[in-house]
């Protein structure tokens, strides 16, 4: 180490001025993380001519316990403890400019079970930090000992699966279109044709709160009269996501216990009511059996640059801590961001009892969840029948498949839509047990399909050429290579 | 109407053929098959009659077809579904379930409404066959 790089003496380190983080102890290069510590993963921009250690200590220090000065109440605290300690940095493969640190966080820099708590740490003031151009949380490694103090999922994939009785296939959904505008008597008719049709569920969009043209309680009354009409003409148990988003917690919890009230089998909110809403929502499911839907709006604002802001890897694992059942992880094949190995990683991260290191898929730390519940992952953005096959391969069978253009957009109508991807659906998860190469023989296997299923002939047709095939914004940086042994 | 829980109710009815294809895909997979009947359709039926106890140790999907036959002998005109069980840690519940058998007529659900205050409806569905007493109940 550079004699510069090096920690001073207590009289040294304590005397009043300014000294350079990495002199302050933020920078510790021969440490090696506890179990009990919370891992923080950065990638750095530092500004032109800042040395990247001393700006992977600054990021140390300013999410935990440094100011810009030295300060002589640090030596009233075991201070060594509460510093946060950067331990390694390292370039990243594709830009000179940018750099991965790694710092390490006592787990008594926190207060259990608050998401709040958390974040105000991580990404409080740090992400202002003028020495910084750009400041991006990556990933995070939660330590067994916090993460049991999280409630988590309230529901589950598998007792989720349970209540519904739906086992073996990815589940359907539908959202509701136009998004705006509807009132809540013709919003109720795209709920049942669609249920009717074959879907599992169908969703209010994260705008769908209570507005002049739909109040609330008219769309919960409309909706719930489609679910049950629809459970009887199939006899399956079906939901629609009622968004119970709101103004206040008062008011959401009112929206909630009405919708329980109606037999609701499960409830919507949007990642923009903040960390501490969610929890309370999770919990308030949690007590009252509830599935609970998360719609992450907001997040591309945050998430999708890669060299500023917060990764969705970490929103998803915040977010499993928090105790959503649901989350939008990505379609890949669809019209929003998501490239492949990414969104791999955040299924990964939802669904999974241990994450391993997957640096391919963007997954930086071995992760134990603890017997945590699972988070059921929802696709949804511009896919459609014709992608069957693409959809399975890479999403696999514990996610919500939601086709809303796909299905409301049917040239034979909602029902027949619905229908459409319903077979599409079971078609393709029957020739992958069946044991045929579905990826490659998918359309093959959805032409068959289609001959005793003239709804989804027509979705074949209408859909085949639409793709929607840009270069991602948000690729890992690491990819596989062969290597020659 | 056709009552479209499990896996595969939205394609033609499978043959033994195709039964025995996808229940070998479970007991692949490591997973315990079983075999239940009901004349009790409703969507929150949760516990149907077990055919016996599920297979654990059968290693091949040819027994469960033998015993899907003998169960429909005595109860063709019921429901039949086989169901895959799944023991591994953080599961432990069903992987697939799909219906294997069925009534030749399927007469549906009554849906019940009670009004109660605030424009508010209690809603009951109800199977129209479930009138009469069990085992008489389908042709």
């Amino acid at each position: 180490m550079p004699d510069g790089d090096k920690k001073l003496d207590a009289k040294a380190r304590y005397s009043a001025g300014v000294l350079e983080y990495k002199k302050m102890g933020y920078w510790e290069p021969d440490y090696s993380p506890k179990d009990t510590d919370v891992i923080a993963l950065f990638r750095i921009t530092p500004q032109d001519g800042v040395d990247p250690i001393e700006a992977a200590a600054a990021v140390a220090g300013e999410s935990s316990t440094a100011t810009w000065t030295v300060v002589w109440t640090d030596r009233l605290t075991a201070c060594e403890k509460y510093r946060a300690k950067a331990y390694r940095v390292d370039p990243t493969p594709n830009n000179p400019n940018e750099y991965f640190a790694y710092i390490a966080y006592e787990l008594d820099l926190f207060e259990p079970g608050s998401i709040a708590n958390l974040t105000a740490s991580i990404i409080g003031n740090v992400f202002g930090f003028k020495p910084l151009k750009a400041l991006r949380l990556e990933d995070m490694r939660l330590p067994v000992a916090y993460v049991k103090t999280f409630q988590g999922p309230a529901t589950g994939i598998v007792v989720e699966r349970e209540r519904l009785n739906c086992y073996g296939r990815p589940l359907l959904g539908a959202t509701v279109k136009p998004k705006l505008g509807l009132s809540g008597r013709n919003y109720g008719r795209v709920v049942y044709e669609a249920l009717k049709g074959g879907l599992d569920f169908t969703k209010d969009d994260e705008n769908i709160n209570s507005q002049p043209f739909m109040h609330w309680r008219d769309r919960f009354l409309y909706c719930m009269e489609a679910v049950n009409r629809a459970s009887a003409a199939t006899g399956e148990v079906k939901g629609t996501y009622l968004n119970v988003t709101a103004g206040t917690m008062e008011e959401m919890y009112k929206r909630a216990e009405f919708a329980k009230e109606l037999g609701s089998v499960i409830i919507m909110i949007d990642l923009v009511i903040g960390y501490t809403a969610i929890q309370s929502m999770a919990k308030w499911a949690r007590d009252n059996d509830m599935i609970l839907h998360l719609h992450r709006a907001g997040h591309g604002t945050y998430t999708r640059q890669k060299t500023h802001g917060v990764s969705f890897r970490v929103i998803a694992k915040w977010m499993r801590l928090a105790g959503v059942d649901h989350i939008h992880a990505g379609t890949v094949v669809g019209k929003l961001e998501g490239d492949p190995a990414t969104t791999k990683g955040y299924y990964d991260i939802c669904r999974e009892e241990q994450n391993s290191v997957s640096l391919e898929t963007g997954v930086f730390f071995d992760q134990d969840w603890a017997s945590l519940n699972k988070v059921m992952p929802v696709a949804s953005g511009g896919i459609h029948a014709g992608q069957m096959h693409q959809l399975i391969h890479y999403l696999g069978e514990d996610v919500v498949l939601q086709f809303g253009g796909g299905t409301i957009g049917h040239p034979q109508g909602i029902a027949a839509g619905a229908t459409a991807n319903r077979v599409a659906l079971e078609a393709m998860v029957y020739a992958r047990n069946a044991g045929r190469d579905y990826l490659a023989e998918g359309p093959t296997i959805l032409a068959e399909a289609a001959k005793t299923c003239t709804p989804l002939r027509e979705a074949l047709d209408i859909w085949k050429d639409i793709t929607f095939d840009y270069a991602s914004t948000d690729a890992p940086d690491f990819v596989p290579t062969t290597s020659v042994s | 109407m056709r009552v479209t829980q499990g896996t595969f109710s939205f394609l033609p009815d499978f043959t033994d053929q195709q039964i025995h294809e996808q229940v070998q895909y479970c007991i692949d997979n490591g997973w315990a098959v079983s075999i239940e009947y009901t004349d009790d359709p409703h969507p929150r039926n949760t516990y149907w009659e077990m055919w016996g106890h599920p297979m654990f140790d059968n290693p091949d999907a040819a027994a469960v077809v033998y015993e899907l036959n003998e169960c429909r002998k005595v109860y063709g005109s019921y429901y039949i579904r086989i169901i895959a069980f799944d023991s591994s840690p953080g599961w432990e519940s069903i992987r697939l379930s799909f219906i294997v058998n069925r009534p030749s007529e399927e007469p549906g659900f009554k849906l019940s409404r009670t009004e109660v205050k605030g424009r508010n409806i209690q809603y009951s569905i109800t199977p129209y066959s479930s009138d009469k007493p069990q085992g008489s109940r389908y042709k």
